[in-house]
């Protein structure tokens, strides 16, 4: 047991050492006199942040749009997840499951920085872009989530509706949706909390937000709005784990 | 029966304003939404947008698979990998002295009255503080920043992650040693021993497992997120992707695409791996 | 449209789980308007026999007429409307928990509203008043806009009843509608059943596991053992030696009490419930 845990240290330690080489990181030079003394003047150019009235009414408003992304993206995509999740949890037979397993995969695989990429270019610059690119990503997440809740889900309501001669999609509004509703509520504010986090820095390609800002204020090398720009995304940060942690609590 | 009586004349349902409101509610809530996010689908069918999009998206077949290239491809995906191994190393390093002085279990000052407790207090909640610090701020934004310190390049996203996960798996461990070592680090420390003594003997033992199993999944985060921080600056594939997609190289772009979801594909598997035999 | 027969069942087999005959051989026809209850022992196949005629199960072997068709034989949408005029009270109701028991009932009628009227009924519940009238019956109509798990197990398969009711459907059929009930309210219950069951002219199939019950409201009575018929009777021609042969494994008669059913082998049996 011993002799395990120091030979899996030891490999540890070779490949951090071999990733390093790999990388020719060089800490002596990060760490010499004369870029220490640029790094501090780096940080030092950020403070203070900018506080001005006018930066600070424009923060509200890049929060306000950090926000409407995350929500609108949210919302959407708790929309066509449920639309795909039915035919991924089976309901249309075998062939219809594969395919909308497989597009779930898909658009949860890819991250929604690589979506908002490609979004800036189907729809331009802007937070339309950014809010379709957390919708496709936060697509395939909830897809999948809806549909193992509708497999989890008690068949019976169902079935006594569609015994009692009730047509498929009434059956759907009557018994299975109120059956897994509460469930994709919770699963769909949960992701709501990551989007948030996601949609303050999906601007860094363009796709509108906070992020947006910051990148904007970096290239015109205005470090002060900056600052004040990175402040506001840890607040709200911030703000959301302790909304959530609330919640949680008064739900547990 | 009294079916006649219960015929109320004009029967109303008693959650009609409720639901009213919550209708109205949304809609308020909506409209703003939809104005901020500027949400126009017809920019998704118009014409400049739609060549831009579909020559890209033709050239993904087929993708480029030239020997040039793919040793490009390699060696970006093993720099991913090693910006991935470095950055979780380091974050380990921040993490453990970090995660030692903050937890609650090893506070003298839970079994009464301690000699400078207000000291010790002012100690531990400044480094609490700066370990939010570290894990609010999204690996993303630190690397944006780091790629104007120190250039675009690994280093930057090496340090990111240092930064951030540094933060989150020094919250971690410590809610782990609150959850796994509570009892034998007390009765160490009510016997005397200090701090760091009641920590290696008392609370490292019961809580490795989880600890390697926690960094083990956060190394495939750290692997997904070096890719993402790529798309500032920061090296590896994703800087590579993010280059051919602004030169709407779609044969490029599909090919690093690819490897992408099989290179997080694999993380997952041996992280999936690692943390099963752990368990 | 009235068929010559509300249900006919012929040889009706049914496998489960391989090779156990859960129905064998059923022959049964019931005309309409008629209102009959099965008893027997548990695991007679009570159940089974009453899901192959809600059409929830398809007979392995034999055959089945409900309402002048044989459910199998047609078309999903023609099995749809079929459906429609076939109601299923359920031992448990399957409600949705979060669902208001105005809606639970209304739900009922799902087969014979058109798709707009059911979406616009969720939001706005369309026919209040039907669905007070039927739970009033049940003496339930102040939990109207109740929670579905808001109620008791008694109150949710009264819900379940009233939801049948308002389905107005040419044949119900109830499979052990009152098990949750205390014993007078159960009595209670059948007898809105049966009498509704009259009233309305709707064949009435019931399977209760109450032997007083059956033997109180219902004029005929077919007795189910080891998936077959035991006997097939008018209730008067029912004596203990055929309900104690029906029921020799289980060693007594079920009844509401739960005690013994106290019966002298020369009388017809009287029910302690309908003196």
């Amino acid at each position: 047991m011993k002799s395990a845990w120091l030979a899996g240290t030891a490999l540890i330690l070779g490949l951090v050492w071999a990733s390093a080489a790999f990388l020719r990181l060089d800490p002596a030079g990060l760490f010499a006199a004369g870029t220490l003394g640029a790094f501090g003047k780096f940080v030092g150019e950020f403070f203070p942040p900018d506080l001005s009235a006018p930066f600070l009414s424009q923060i509200a408003w890049g929060t306000l749009e950090t926000l409407a992304i995350s929500a609108v993206a949210t919302l959407l995509a708790a929309l066509g997840g449920i639309m795909i999740a039915l035919p991924a949890a089976g309901r249309f037979g075998p062939l219809p499951q594969l395919a909308s397993r497989f597009v779930l995969n898909a658009l949860r695989s890819i991250p929604e920085l690589v979506f908002a990429a490609l979004m800036v270019l189907a729809a331009g610059l802007g937070p339309f872009a950014g809010t379709l690119a957390l919708a496709l990503h936060t697509t395939g997440v909830l897809g999948r989530l809806f549909a193992e809740a509708l497999e989890n889900a008690p068949s019976e309501p169902a079935d006594a509706l569609v015994n009692s001669g009730a047509s498929r999609v009434s059956v759907f509004f009557y018994a299975t949706l109120p059956g897994v509703l509460p469930q994709c509520v919770a699963y769909s504010l949960y992701r709501w909390e990551i989007n948030i986090r996601m949609a303050a820095v999906l601007g860094f390609v363009g796709a509108g937000g906070l992020g947006q800002m910051l990148y904007v204020s970096l290239s015109l090398f205005h470090s002060p709005q900056a600052c004040s720009v990175i402040l506001a995304m840890l607040l709200i940060v911030m703000l959301v784990d302790e909304a959530s942690a609330l919640l949680r609590r008064s739900m547990a | 029966m009294q079916v006649a009586a219960a015929l109320a004349p004009a029967e109303r349902d008693p959650a009609r304003w409720a639901r009213v409101a919550i209708v109205t509610l949304a809609l308020l809530l909506l409209w703003p939404g939809i104005r901020l996010t500027e949400f126009n689908p017809a920019a998704l069918v118009d014409p400049a947008n739609l060549r831009v999009m579909g020559q890209f998206l033709g050239q993904f077949f087929p993708p480029a698979l030239s020997q040039e290239f793919l040793l490009l491809v390699g060696r970006s995906t093993l720099e991913t990998l090693a910006i991935a191994n470095v950055g979780i190393a380091l974050a380990f390093l921040v993490a453990f002295p970090l995660s030692i002085a903050t937890t609650a279990v090893l506070s003298q000052s839970s079994l009464g009255p301690a000699r400078d407790a207000g000291l010790r207090r002012a100690i531990r909640y400044p480094l609490r503080l700066f370990v939010i610090l570290l894990r609010g701020i999204p690996e993303l934004v630190w690397a944006l920043l780091l790629v104007r310190a120190v250039g675009l390049g690994a280093t930057a996203g090496v340090l990111a992650l240092a930064i951030t996960y540094g933060g989150m798996l020094a919250k971690v461990y410590a809610e782990i040693y609150e959850s796994t070592g509570t009892r034998a680090a007390r009765a160490l420390m009510e016997s005397g021993s200090g701090r760091v003594q009641a920590f290696f003997y008392g609370v490292l033992p019961s809580s490795m497992r989880e600890m390697v199993s926690y960094t083990v999944y956060r190394w495939e985060c750290a692997v997904r997120a070096s890719v993402i921080m790529g798309f500032v600056g920061a090296g590896g594939l994703g800087q590579q992707l993010e280059l051919s997609m602004r030169m709407l190289n779609g044969a490029e772009a599909c090919t690093f695409l690819a490897t992408f979801l099989l290179l997080v594909m694999l993380a997952d598997a041996v992280s999936n791996f690692f943390r099963r035999a752990l368990a | 449209m009235t068929a010559a027969v509300a249900l006919a069942l012929k040889r009706l087999t049914v496998m489960r789980e391989g090779e156990r005959r859960a129905l064998d051989g059923v022959v049964l026809s019931i005309r309409p308007g008629e209102r009959v209850a099965v008893i027997g022992p548990s695991g007679a196949g009570k159940t089974t026999l009453l899901r192959v005629l809600a059409t929830a199960l398809r007979q392995t072997d034999g055959s089945v007429e409900i309402l002048g068709t044989d459910p199998w034989a047609l078309d999903a949408g023609a099995r749809r409307r079929l459906r429609a005029r076939i109601g299923l009270i359920h031992q448990a109701p399957p409600l949705p928990p979060r669902q208001r028991v105005v809606t639970a009932v209304l739900a009922g009628r799902l087969g014979s509203w058109p798709l707009w009227k059911a979406l616009v009924s969720l939001a706005y519940p369309l026919d209040m008043a039907g669905a007070r009238a039927e739970l009033a019956r049940l003496d339930l109509s102040d939990r109207l806009f109740d929670r579905c798990d808001r109620l008791s197990g008694g109150q949710a398969q009264r819900v379940g009843i009233a939801r049948v009711l308002y389905q107005q459907p040419e044949l119900i059929l109830a499979d052990e509608p009152v098990s949750a009930l205390d014993p007078a309210l159960a009595n209670h219950t059948v007898g809105v059943l049966a009498a509704e069951a009259q009233a309305r002219g709707v064949t009435l199939f019931a399977s209760l596991h109450a032997v007083d019950l059956a033997l109180a409201h219902f004029p005929r009575i077919v007795g189910l053992r080891d998936g077959r018929v035991a006997f097939d009777l008018p209730t008067e021609q029912i004596d203990a030696q055929r309900l104690d042969q029906l029921y020799s494994q289980e060693g007594y008669l079920p009844t509401q009490e739960g005690r013994p059913f106290e019966a002298s082998r020369n009388r017809p049996l009287q029910s302690p419930l309908c003196k």
